[in-house]
């Protein structure tokens, strides 16, 4: 791995720098560009096409979520939770919602749970499919992104229908569920499922043995299982290097350890890989959604929660298997009903530490592939 | 007075092009002619694009501006020439002014050659082609100038690669003009030209499209062709140079209002040159299919109909959308004017039926459907293909097409050499 003190480009005093050097180009890429997804700011060093070295520059979305989080009480933060990564907003409020638990040692309801793990891989695929989209449309075939919108927007009815919001769900209360599901919630469920399954090998049918969607990928933006595990790089990028790491595996968290799936994960660990294991992932998605649909049970969906939430004194660190990687908790609380300190383990903001690892010797152009395939959000990077 | 009328007619019964048979008048009336041609062809092309790209994008295109969005490229064009026009303060102004018209004259001025029929072409030049390919590639010029003047490094990068991809393109695509040029040189007479109308003349005598010829040979000629005429035209996939999730606009990043407009018309009608390089090479130019298949002046009679044909039912496609608009009162302005398009297309069908219309339109007629053909083929590249990156562009340019275009032109040499003998040969062994 490379030392991190000798990433940033706009240093000058390069030991093996000759004459050929001279013309080094110095390009600034965004927080206004096409491709960044957001508001980010890539400083590129350039040599022709080729990537010397490039530093990231952020907090263009930075909104103090965290500070934010420490002048409201525990019920009144659970919103702003869904304003970070705005794309898998229920993985999210999913995240914050047992972290609290933990702290006041509930349990979500056995029901509750089913509709949270249905919701939050119906979010996994929401999200997968808004990645998959922009990452073709940076590689420059622009059909995937209105297939793939076309169907996240039935993903989008089933939440509008569920909690009355498309994008910022706020679909879970602390200590479960605020509503119960609307009728012939199952039902619309099972048909999505049916109904996308084959949408997925369509999408795979555009990219997936398209020559210049593989050479495009293979061989591009290439990092270690070692090199992610030293950057904390966690979630499918981590993946698709070869670790078998998944968070609903590894350390199961709301009722994962009931349902039957596998964790897809690649060899070369290059974007092809990336691509190929987010495109199983949805599929293992829809296997889990199958099962909640099948499996859910009647019951409460509420578990016994104070009204004024005033969680022991202590700390809490709780994390989850966003779509983008572990996505982390951490929460102090001494014992008012404001958390003391919020803090939050974003997948995108450390995955995308990994961009100038994966980045250099590569051309401009796979900077962009590269940057779609760490599938980042700027709202979650900084918060 | 009346010898301007005598020095008008006397060339319709010429069988020589307008520039050939010196008439000045008639020249300038083609020279016009094409420039509002292709100016309609731009408009109608901007407009198929974007509907058929987005019926193949499970979405509608425009909708809003005319039936169907008919009358959107006239209000983007409004819009562009309305729009406020930025000229960066860094920038070589004389340079940034010249740039998008040098593309502009390069894609222009290839349609002085291009025959659209034995005589309806502004003039016939020995060197057709040879005029076509180095004007064409003059627009180089101006990319790499609009490029450097922006002063600016997308621009920059993007007037490089533009610069790198068209030259090194250019040469794959040479080598596949030149197979053609030696398939010409088979004619009956033994003569190889580089007149287009030549060309489009050798392959009626030898009675046959080049693209079948010596088969499969004039397919992968056709196919090279086809390959770096969309690099050449800078078009998806091979649309690096203004990649825009990389490069925001590539070299013309920095323009704006009517001098972008100038690079989009430069890009679209240089696209229609290509393909009617193409047309005219390989696919037998302003010839109907199956001449020799299904001759005889009943056949001739049944495609010399097609023109008339295809406006009706246009016309009538029109008219079953203005059947199918929303029956609201504020739809009707829209409607009617659906059916009015409509209508004037259907008139325009039947005028074309009209036997000394339906005589001299038929070669334009069918040039055109070939030329059509090739741009729906470039949106639907557009609609499917993600980006080339750029060694990988240039691995495909110089590593394959130009070999396959070398060998090819050897086996074409060696194909029409021995044609011939071989033929006797057979003769005398069966």
């Amino acid at each position: 791995m490379t030392d991190p003190n000798t990433l940033s480009p706009l240093d000058l005093e390069t030991p093996d720098k000759t004459f050929l050097d001279a013309n080094e180009l110095v390009i600034n890429m965004g927080p206004q560009h096409p491709a960044t997804h957001g508001v980010l700011r890539v400083i590129l060093r350039l040599d022709g096409e080729k990537v010397l070295g490039l530093e990231c520059v952020i907090g263009y979305l930075h909104r103090g979520v965290e500070k934010i989080a420490e002048n409201r009480t525990y019920t009144m933060f659970n919103p702003y939770v869904d304003r970070m990564d705005y794309v898998a907003a229920v993985s999210n409020g999913l995240g914050y919602c047992e972290a609290v638990e933990k702290l006041l040692s509930v349990e979500a309801p056995p029901r509750a749970q089913y509709v949270r793990v249905i919701l939050t891989e119906l979010n996994r695929i929401a999200s997968h499919q808004l990645w998959l989209g922009t990452h073709a449309l940076d590689i420059g075939a622009i059909t995937p992104l209105f297939y793939t919108f076309r169907d996240r927007e039935e993903i989008l009815k089933i939440f509008e229908k569920y909690c009355g919001a498309r994008l910022t769900t706020h679909a879970f209360r602390i200590g479960g569920l605020q509503y119960e599901t609307y009728d012939g919630f199952e039902k619309e469920v099972k048909n999505f499922v049916s109904f996308v399954k084959p949408k997925i090998d369509e999408y795979e049918e555009l990219l997936t043995t398209n020559r210049i969607w593989l050479e495009r990928t293979k061989k591009v933006g290439v990092i270690s299982g070692k090199d992610c595990i030293a950057l904390g790089v966690t979630g499918p990028v981590l993946r698709a290097s070869g670790v078998k790491w998944d968070i609903r595996k590894a350390q199961p968290y709301a009722n994962y350890k009931n349902f039957d799936f596998e964790i897809p994960t690649g060899v070369n660990g290059d974007t092809y890989d990336r691509y190929l294991v987010r495109m199983a992932e949805m599929r293992q998605s829809l296997r889990i959604i199958e099962q909640a649909v099948e499996g859910i049970p009647e019951g409460p969906i509420m578990a016994k929660v104070p009204k004024v939430i005033k969680p022991p004194v202590g700390e809490v660190y709780h994390s989850i298997e966003a779509p983008k990687g572990e996505l982390g908790y951490f929460i102090v609380s001494d014992g008012s009903t404001q958390p003391y300190r919020v803090r939050v383990r974003p997948p995108s903001f450390v995955n995308l530490q990994a961009l100038d690892v994966m980045c250099r010797g590569q051309l401009v152009a796979d900077v962009i592939a590269v940057i779609g395939t760490l599938d980042i959000v700027l709202g979650e990077v900084d918060r | 007075m009346r010898e301007v009328i005598d020095y008008i007619q006397s060339y319709l019964s010429s069988d020589q092009t307008p520039g050939a048979a010196g008439n000045w008048f008639w020249a300038t009336v083609y020279v016009l002619l094409v420039f509002v041609g292709l100016s309609i062809a731009v408009i109608a092309m901007n407009w198929l694009e974007r509907k058929i790209l987005a019926h193949m994008q499970v979405r509608l295109g425009p909708m809003r501006v005319g039936p169907h969005g008919l009358l959107q490229p006239i209000a983007d064009a409004l819009k562009l020439l309305l729009k406020e026009d930025i000229m960066p303060a860094e920038a070589d102004a004389v340079v940034f002014w010249i740039a998008p018209f040098i593309v502009v004259l390069a894609a222009f001025t290839v349609f002085v050659v291009v025959p659209f029929g034995p005589t309806h072409a502004i003039t016939d030049m020995n060197i057709g082609i040879l005029f076509m390919l180095g004007v064409s590639s003059l627009s180089v010029l101006g990319i790499v100038t609009a490029g450097w003047a922006s002063n600016s490094h997308y621009p920059l990068i993007g007037a490089l690669r533009s610069s790198a991809q068209m030259v090194s393109y250019e040469v794959a695509m040479g080598l596949a003009v030149v197979s053609v040029i030696v398939m010409t040189s088979l004619n009956a007479e033994g003569t190889g030209t580089l007149s287009m109308i030549g060309i489009v003349q050798a392959q009626q005598a030898q009675h046959t499209w080049f693209v079948f010829k010596f088969f499969p040979l004039g397919l992968v000629g056709f196919f090279i062709f086809a390959v770096a005429m969309v690099a050449e035209t800078n078009r998806a996939p091979f649309d690096l140079p203004e990649a825009e999730s990389e490069l925001t606009a590539g070299f013309h990043t920095e323009y704006s209002g009517f001098r972008w407009s100038l690079f989009f018309l430069a890009e679209y009608s240089a696209m229609i040159a290509v393909s009617s390089i193409a047309v005219t090479l390989w696919l037998g130019g302003w010839l109907r299919p199956f001449p020799d298949a299904l001759s005889g002046p009943t056949w001739d009679l049944v495609f010399s109909l097609f023109p008339g044909i295809t406006f009706l039912l246009l016309g009538a496609m029109c008219f079953y959308n203005a059947a199918r608009m929303p029956k609201h009162p504020l739809f009707r302005i829209q409607t009617i004017g659906l059916a009015g398009f409509g209508a004037v297309l259907a008139l325009i069908g039947l005028v074309l039926f009209a036997p000394p219309v339906r005589d001299r339109v038929g070669d334009i007629f069918w040039f055109a459907a070939k030329v059509a053909a090739f741009m729906y083929l470039y949106i639907w590249y557009r609609g499917t293909f993600p980006r080339y990156r750029f060694d990988q562009l240039m691995k495909v340019g110089w590593k394959i097409l130009l070999p396959t275009g070398l060998v090819l032109l050897i086996l074409t040499a060696g194909a029409g050499f021995l044609e011939e003998p071989v033929k006797e040969w057979l003769k005398r062994v069966l």
